[in-house]
């Protein structure tokens, strides 16, 4: 394994940021950590690179424990979430930082320098001052920064953050071919799963400092491990229930489950397409609450008309999405639905 | 898992403390040589007596009717000089904060001047104007020189720029849209100012109040000048006690009271510093000046602009018109001639001795100085390098005087016997001009941001190239500052150098003293004209330092 993280605990106050995570990268692998702010992904990143000393547990690279190690002799790769260019240095100079530092020679430098201006889309901005550049331009000319001295494992925290949604989704594709044709070994962090999704190769969901779950991400989205991962991917249909055969009942009443479920006191997601719509007075008894649309479909808002079950979002196709007000029936469908852990 | 950490946090622990320590060391050494050890011998030699503690020395002499004299004068002109500077100098931070108007940047530099003119040129300059034979004596026949007007007038001269730079320098800073939006919400003007600004600027009023009431309260230069027999400061107490009437004893009493005093208001000040700390909504200076509206903004811009020709440039000019009052530059030509009198050397010869030493002192401050600053802002920065920050505020507010009078005692024998050595002027001066390079340094320092620093580390930059590639290039400008000031405050440094610096190698505050020691108009002519001379070259030094100054350096 390329990197290794065992236990890695960091603790600010009394507060553990980092509990006992355990990670592994292989070579050209990239991963993508994925959590909303404050669950510790950052200082996952930190402890790797060795800002941030771990209060137990141990880092290693290619099988060496890092422990001890400074940042400078770790071979890692940073790219930080506002890029942090050096601002009193132009493009090429920030470029060349790194090599300079591993004491490569001039000429060794500039073609390097000219050879990743090229790679990330920036021919010939060496000279430019790094204030003069748009926001997709310092995001570039960092990840030639941190690219240059060819580092074992880069890291990016928030890649895409800082930019508008059009650039994000150019960018993140590619990212991809990127890393991809030159066999980068990638560990970056997100909060937002559709670039985790569209970066990488396995994605890792982190809660309160601890990892959630870990997998390719059509795994991940299709069967997420628990409520909160169900819940930070965006989904909102998820139900306490007791699933018995292939039948869970909760407040929505009989609710069918895929054979093979999990038994007993569980939670069940319903995704918004496993929600189909019939005529009123069959199925589960509905009104519609709200209607948003999404482009590609309308998102309906459902409140249950009978027992206490809580909301259900509904996607529908836009022509046959009913009113606000309507009385709807619901029925489900096995194959959107999951029993979650 | 317990096992882990306390194998991880004992290595990492050593190391940031092995490097903290590395940073810490030269300048804790040059204190505790040169501060903590002569202040030592002071309250050795003042209170121990045949190897007993003799505590009832300070009773015995806090009970005197002089000394308790020198200490309430001491005390009420300090507050009397505060009132009056802030009352002066309050409109002035205002009008330079929140006004445009032509030669603004010429005026805020003309204003700085007299804060680092040496105390003794601004004591010649408030003689040639309210002494004996001074402008106002030859216009309407009146001397202020025997009251104690012209003691606080120069102390609102020196210390106008303080309160301009605290108070104006954040002023600017605040947004006035928080004013605004007050008045959104129907408050009038004035309600406006005193629940929005008031508040927010109360920190930095109080902050260079105290700065000022230090200044004031150990103000030596001036008053040894201008106090004539009749008004004498702890300071200039300190300084009769040990040159005049050799009672080390007392003058050891003394200066632990003052010590203890200063110690007080800088502890106090380093609160209301904190405080200011406190988050407020600053935006860039230039967004908020505009231009005055109005005849009432006219009136109090003309008001400032009229106090600040009155008080800080007529001065001056009095000065330089004095030193050119013989004929052919008579004084100046004066001051090459060495007839023996006063110097063993010709008076011009303590131009160079000045410039060297302040080369020497700006040398040793700089480099202690900015390794107490790179310090204080490592981010594992812990309580023990924190209360070393404070430490180093210390001589500045605990008076040259103590300085010189601890070198004097403690210096001269061995294990350290610098007495003949050329290098104890510039040491003294040094450790007063620390202080200022710390605090120029300081907020320039902290703001780099750290992660910077970690992006420069994690490319493989060793500890010592992050200094070199980022904090240096960001603070060079800062450092040029600090080296300035401290070149300024170690050539106008008169309280220390005047107790070692030696007959033969005097600095030019050192001769202007003399001079004025001295009667006959030849002498008093040739004060001036090396005032001049030195008022000249602090003010050049200071309009180079001008030009580099950013928003952001420092408090002073």
């Amino acid at each position: 394994m390329l990197l290794s993280l065992q236990g890695a605990t960091v603790r600010f106050g009394g507060r553990a940021v980092l509990d006992g995570v355990g990670l592994e990268v292989a070579e050209h692998e990239i991963v993508c950590v994925l959590g909303p702010s404050g669950s510790g992904k950052s200082t996952l990143l930190r402890a790797v690179a060795g800002l941030q000393p771990l209060d137990a547990g141990r880092v290693s690279l290619d099988g060496h424990d890092q422990g001890g190690v400074p940042a400078h002799r770790r071979g890692v790769g940073l790219m930080f979430q506002d890029h942090q260019l050096f601002p009193q240095r132009d493009v090429g100079a920030n470029v060349a930082f790194g090599l300079r530092m591993h004491g490569a020679g001039k000429g060794q430098q500039d073609e390097r320098v000219r050879e990743l201006l090229d790679l990330v889309g920036l021919p010939g901005a060496g000279r430019r001052a790094v204030a003069a550049l748009s926001g997709g331009e310092q995001q570039r000319v960092a990840l030639a920064r941190a690219l240059a001295p060819r580092p074992r494992l880069l890291m990016l925290d928030e890649p895409l953050g800082q930019l508008d949604r059009s650039l994000r989704e150019r960018l993140v594709v590619e990212l991809r071919e990127l890393f991809g044709r030159l066999g980068t070994t990638v560990l970056a962090v997100t909060h937002d799963q559709g670039e985790a999704f569209a970066l990488a190769d396995r994605v890792v969901v982190m809660r309160d400092g601890r990892i959630a779950q870990s997998g390719t991400p059509l795994e991940v989205w299709q069967r997420p491990a628990d409520e909160f991962v169900a819940r930070f991917l965006g989904f909102e249909n998820v139900v306490d229930g007791t699933v018995t055969g292939e039948a869970a009942d909760t407040a929505w009443g009989k609710v069918p489950v895929p054979p093979g479920a999990a038994q007993g006191a569980r939670s069940v997601l319903v995704r918004p397409a496993g929600v189909r719509l019939v005529a009123a007075g069959e199925g589960l008894r509905c009104t519609v609450a709200a209607r948003t649309f999404k482009g590609t479909h309308v998102a309906v808002q459902l409140h249950p008309s009978e027992g206490d079950g809580p909301r259900l979002e509904a996607a529908c196709a836009l022509r046959e999405a009913p009113e606000v007000g309507d009385a709807v029936g619901v029925e489900f469908d096995a194959a959107e639905i999951v029993v979650l852990g | 898992m317990d096992l882990a950490r306390t194998e991880v946090r004992p290595r990492q622990g050593v190391r940031n403390a092995a490097a903290r320590l590395g940073l810490v060391a030269v300048p804790v050494a040059f204190f505790a040589v040169f501060f903590a050890y002569p202040v030592a011998a002071i309250v050795t030699r003042g209170l121990k007596t045949g190897g007993t503690w003799q505590f009832g020395r300070i009773t015995d002499v806090l009970a005197q009717p002089d000394i308790r004299h020198v200490l309430w004068f001491t005390t009420w002109q300090a507050l009397v000089s505060t009132a009056l500077t802030l009352l002066v100098a309050l409109p002035g931070a205002y009008v330079f904060a929140r006004f445009d108007f032509p030669g603004k940047q010429v005026l805020r530099a003309v204003v700085t001047v007299p804060f680092v003119l040496p105390t003794v040129v601004v004591g010649t300059a408030f003689l040639a104007l309210v002494g004996r034979g001074g402008l106002l004596d030859e216009w309407w026949g009146v001397r202020l020189d025997t009251t104690v007007w012209a003691i606080l007038l120069a102390h609102v001269f020196f210390n106008y720029a303080v309160v301009v730079r605290t108070v104006g320098g954040l002023w600017a800073q605040l947004d006035p849209r928080q004013e605004e939006a007050a008045r959104m919400l129907g408050a009038s003007r004035l309600t406006a100012w005193r629940t929005v600004t008031l508040p927010a600027l109360a920190p930095a009023v109080a902050a260079a109040a105290l700065m000022v009431f230090l200044f004031t309260f150990t103000s030596f230069g001036v008053v040894q000048i201008l106090g004539g027999p009749t008004f004498s400061t702890l300071e200039v107490e300190i300084y009769r006690q040990t040159s005049e009437i050799f009672d080390l004893s007392t003058a050891a009493v003394l200066t632990l009271i003052q010590f203890v005093a200063v110690g007080a208001v800088l502890a106090l000040h380093a609160w209301t510093v904190r405080r200011r700390e406190t988050a407020l909504r600053l935006v860039d200076a230039s967004m908020t000046a505009r231009r005055p509206r109005g005849a009432g903004e006219w009136g109090l811009l003309a008001g400032v602009v009229g106090s600040i020709a009155v008080l800080l440039f007529l001065p001056l000019a009095v000065l330089v018109q004095r030193s050119l009052d013989a004929p052919d530059f008579g004084y100046y030509r004066a001051l090459t001639r060495s007839d023996g009198g006063v110097f063993l050397v010709a008076p011009i010869e303590a131009v160079g001795n000045s410039l060297e030493y302040a080369l020497a002192a700006t040398a040793i401050a700089v480099v202690v100085g900015g390794l107490a600053a790179t310090a204080l802002t490592r981010r594992d920065a812990g309580r023990f390098v924190r209360g070393f920050d404070a430490l180093l505020m210390l001589p500045l507010g605990v008076s040259a005087v103590t300085v010189g009078f601890g070198f004097l005692i403690s210096l001269d024998e061995p294990p350290l016997d610098l007495r003949q050595s050329w290098i104890l002027v510039p040491l003294a001066q040094a450790l007063v001009g620390v202080p200022f390079v710390v605090r120029t340094m300081l907020p320039v320092l902290r703001a780099v941001d750290h992660r910077l620093r970690e992006a420069a580390a994690v490319l493989g930059a060793t500890p010592w190239r992050v200094w070199r590639e980022i904090d240096l290039p960001m603070v060079r400008r800062a450092l040029l500052i600090a080296a300035g000031f401290a070149f300024a405050v170690s050539l106008g440094e008169f309280g220390a150098t005047v107790f070692i610096a030696r007959p033969d190698n005097p600095t030019l505050p050192v001769a202007v003293a003399r001079l004025l020691g001295r009667a006959g108009d030849l002498n008093y002519g040739q004060a001036m004209a090396l005032s001049t001379i030195l008022m000249v070259v602090c003010a050049v030094a200071l309009l180079i330092l001008e030009r580099l100054r950013t928003d952001r350096t420092g408090e002073f």
